[in-house]
């Protein structure tokens, strides 16, 4: 019945929500959710052009990706208000673009995702591209967090900031393009956002948080899979995942942060 | 305990070096003077500078940003177990003064450190961002495991500041001001630094909080010997807690014990205001 490219494709997503829920962590604590969906948009008409000549969707999408984390990079340097700004011009416009190049019937999965089984060779691409990004959360941890407390403290005990920030930045685009293959251009920013955010919601310190997000994350994607499996085939997975990581934020609603538990001091 | 740093440094004086008082401490590099003959021969020196190396000098230090340029052919030297008072009104550069002491800013001119000189750093607290989901513990573990140090390092500096488990398990933004500011001089305190800096140690908390943070550096002073350079605002402080004074201003700066500057006159031309900083403190 399941055959090695379906376990291959199962294996590659279940590892990708971690990766994805770790990635989210730091990018809410950085305040740069939104810069996910930024990325995975840009990457749309990337897919159009693949689509459109016949090459695979993923170089498409890597290409255009790789220009939007630069412009990304370039922006953050300037004003606040030009990151704002950008997020506004480069959603819409890069949708727009990527829709018309789109051939029609690409479209869907273009926007979509499309959950289809792996070759070996995808499967170990997919798979060292996630446990690359797993481990520089693991081994950078330290230095993200004093990074985001304190930039001045992280610099005087010796945290090279600038090139942390182009390493997170390339890591952050890197679980974009991995979740791009499945989740589609729309929704390739969603796993990294809304399990991140729903950690937040139940966890006050840094293991909680981080382990919280991730299990939103297997959770979503574990259920998703599933359920399209079993329940809806008719639907591709991308969707079904996104709205149950909704679900589960809105469940979070429910608890109580524990902060209110003191009422000294500003909540956060 | 002044004398007791100026010890170690008169030891490790070369025969090449300027020091030539008293000749029969000099002695070759590794071997220790008799610590009481030391001792006493700097209690009866007429200037105790002169026979110090400091830990900090600093020569015609430039900084600005474009055009704009905030210090300008600043000169002062700190020697172990100063307590340097960084004072002047606001956007006089203090902050960035003591960033660019620690390397962060680029800078002309020279700032030199001794070899020994090990810095902590304590920021003002609004340059800390505490919507963070982060636990005290948190903090201090991750500076703990960047400098190699063993873990239980963690516990034990925040012990020194009166942090108790309970607050380690805390989330950074529901601390009250004054355990914020004991948590900063904590995550300073990591890595047994000989020099801190500490900017606006007091800002916004009440006289209590006050009080119990600037006897927390005394104590910490007297077991560690260290050298403290502080911007504050609080004149007072500054009068009871600073053997030397630097004063920052638009105008020229000026540098000596506090009895010199800490006069009505001086403070008038560096806040552009008179100023009664002996009663600051007990007014409000």
């Amino acid at each position: 019945m399941v055959h090695s490219g379906q376990t291959y494709a199962v294996v590659l997503a279940l590892l990708f929500a971690v990766a994805a829920g770790l990635v989210g962590s730091f990018a809410l604590m950085k305040r740069m959710l939104l810069a996910s969906d930024v990325i995975s948009h840009v990457a749309l008409p990337g897919l159009g052009l693949a689509f459109l000549y016949g090459f695979n969707p993923l170089i498409g999408g890597a290409a255009t990706l790789l220009l939007g984390t630069l412009l990304i990079w370039q922006l953050q340097k300037k004003t606040r208000l030009a990151t704002e700004a950008m997020i506004g011009v480069v959603f819409a416009g890069s949708v727009a673009i990527g829709a018309v190049l789109t051939p029609k019937e690409d479209l869907v999965e273009a926007l979509f995702g499309r959950f289809e089984d792996l070759s070996l060779t995808a499967f170990l691409v997919g798979v060292t591209a996630v446990l690359l990004i797993i481990l520089f959360v693991f081994r950078f941890k330290d230095e993200l967090i004093l990074g985001l407390f304190a930039p001045e403290l992280a610099a005087a005990t010796g945290v090279k900031l600038e090139i942390l920030e182009l390493y997170f930045l390339l890591v952050f685009s890197l679980s974009v393009l991995v979740g791009l293959r499945f989740l589609g251009a729309l929704l390739a920013g969603s796993l990294i956002i809304i399990p991140a955010t729903t950690g937040r919601r139940l966890a006050n310190d840094l293991s909680h948080f981080l382990f919280i997000s991730c299990l939103a994350s297997v959770i979503a994607v574990g259920s998703g899979l599933a359920v399209t499996r079993y329940l809806l085939p008719r639907f591709s997975p991308g969707p079904i995942i996104v709205i149950i990581s909704a679900a589960l934020f809105v469940l979070s609603l429910f608890r109580k942060p524990a902060e209110i538990r003191r009422r000294t001091g500003p909540l956060s | 305990m002044i004398l007791v740093t100026g010890e170690r440094d008169f030891g490790g004086q070369t025969e090449s070096s300027p020091v030539t008082w008293p000749p029969q401490f000099v002695l070759p590099n590794g071997v220790s003077p008799d610590r009481n003959a030391i001792m006493q021969a700097l209690a009866y020196a007429p200037n105790r500078a002169d026979y110090m190396t400091p830990i900090l000098s600093v020569r015609d230090l430039t900084i600005g940003f474009g055009n704009h340029t905030l210090i300008q052919q600043l000169n002062f030297t700190v020697d172990p177990g100063d307590n340097l008072a960084i004072i002047g009104p606001n956007g006089a550069g203090k902050t960035v003064l003591l960033r660019a002491l620690l390397n962060l800013l680029p800078h002309e001119g020279f700032i030199e450190w001794a070899p020994d000189a090990k810095l902590g750093y304590v920021p003002q607290k609004i340059a800390a961002d505490r919507h963070l989901p982060l636990h005290v513990d948190d903090l201090l573990a991750a500076k703990a495991r960047l400098l190699k140090l063993p873990a239980q390092n963690v516990r034990l500096v925040a012990d020194r500041v009166g942090l108790t488990q309970e607050l380690l398990e805390t989330s950074v933004g529901i601390l009250s001001g004054g355990e914020f500011q004991k948590a900063l001089i904590a995550f300073a305190l990591l890595g047994d630094p000989n020099v801190l800096l500490f900017d606006e140690p007091t800002a916004s908390l009440d006289e209590l909080a006050e009080e119990h943070i600037y006897e927390l550096l005394r104590d910490l002073q007297r077991e560690r010997h260290l050298t403290i350079l502080l911007v504050s605002h609080d004149l007072s402080v500054v009068y009871q807690f600073a053997t030397k004074v630097l004063c920052l201003s638009r105008g020229k700066p000026c540098f000596g014990p506090p009895t010199e500057i800490l006069t009505p006159e001086t403070l008038e031309a560096v806040y552009s205001t008179p100023v009664k900083f002996y009663e600051h403190h007990h007014d409000h």
